[in-house]
């Protein structure tokens, strides 16, 4: 049974998709932020691993044809982002001094928590892409020397956390217009962040595509800079 | 044969940006660059927003689940990250937090200001 699903060409996507829709179905059951379909659906996906003793490796090789649809994904984000084209030029100024001033205060957090924590400089580079898409931050870490791996999980941990924190954020803050949802979304939580602010329209998921693109480039720009001050 | 055509110039952007990420030297994703071609495309005309919106759609309404394998990737990487859970979580949910609030106040400060809309 184990080596059967083991092989499966097709046994992770149906299991990834199987607990995602679980996820989804807790989430309109309980309705709190915390049931976040893409934490439920790690949490059940992780467990069924380990007690049936299939490796990652191996779900994987189903899952891969999920994932393998993402930079197409990522492609079709042009869709909003041509529909609200002229939004966004209208608002320029907002969206590019919104987005440099997220990428400052990421990299400040940072920098203080770190010290706060006493972390070493690997650990510090390892986070400091933690806001980007996950392509990005990949290469960012490794050009500054961080554990790529760990940026990975700092970079989910980033999206999830984002997700299930900005409806309470927003309110607190009062933040009602689209267009600062959609970057604050993008700028904080990237690409998991954009599905969520696709999900709340077209406007917060037009911005949040762009700010991934920008606060991605930036980053780029930024960590060499500062990446030595821990 | 609609969907299959959509697929194939949504594929075609996301080949093209794959060639771009191999060719020039930037730390760009393939798929921000398929994005900014499909953008340019859009803008000149090349290619029609109904030419690929059903598929597009689709994709995007998908595009949440494509993140569970990453999820359960972390792990694969759990050895390495448990001498460093606590710090990492604290201060990957804080700064986060802080990204989101000052990029959202800022955006919605300038639009408000310049509008003269004020709640």
């Amino acid at each position: 049974m184990r080596d059967a699903l083991a092989s499966s060409a097709y046994f992770g996507a149906v299991l990834s998709i199987g607990a995602y829709s679980a996820g989804m179905w807790l989430k309109k059951k309980t309705n709190l932020a915390i049931c976040n379909p893409l934490l439920i659906a790690a949490a059940i996906i992780v467990p069924v691993l380990l007690l049936t003793g299939i490796s990652y490796d191996e779900y994987m090789k189903g899952a891969q044809c999920i994932s393998y649809l993402l930079t197409p994904a990522t492609v079709c984000l042009a869709i909003p982002l041509y529909k609200q084209l002229a939004l966004l030029k209208k608002n320029k100024a907002a969206v590019f001094c919104g987005i440099a001033s997220g990428v400052a205060a990421n990299a400040l957090t940072i920098f203080v928590l770190c010290l706060l924590f006493r972390l070493e400089h690997v650990h510090y580079v390892t986070l400091l892409p933690k806001s980007i898409t996950t392509a990005i931050g990949m290469g960012v870490s490794e050009e500054a020397g961080g554990i790529v791996t760990l940026t990975v999980v700092s970079i989910i941990i980033t999206g999830v956390s984002g997700v299930i924190m900005c409806e309470k954020l927003f309110k607190l803050l009062r933040l009602e217009e689209p267009i600062a949802k959609g970057l604050a979304l993008g700028n904080g939580a990237h690409a998991i962040g954009t599905a969520k602010a696709l999900e709340l329209g077209e406007v917060e998921g037009a911005m949040s595509s762009l700010a991934i693109a920008v606060a991605g480039l930036m980053t780029v720009v930024v960590v060499p800079l500062i990446g030595n001050l821990i | 044969m609609k969907y299959v055509k959509e697929a194939g110039i949504i594929f075609g952007m996301s080949a093209a940006g794959e060639i771009l990420n191999q060719l020039l030297p930037f730390p760009v994703p393939a798929g921000v660059y398929g994005l900014f071609l499909l953008l340019i495309c859009l803008l000149a005309g090349v290619v029609k927003p109904d030419m690929l919106e059903a598929t597009g759609n689709w994709m995007l309404d998908a595009m949440p689940i494509m993140f569970v394998p990453a999820c359960v990737g972390i792990m694969d990487s759990f050895g390495e990250l448990k001498d460093v859970l606590v710090p990492f979580v604290v201060i990957a949910v804080a700064s986060t937090a802080m990204v989101m609030g000052i990029t959202g106040r800022v955006a919605q400060w300038i639009i408000r200001r310049k509008g003269g809309k004020r709640s």
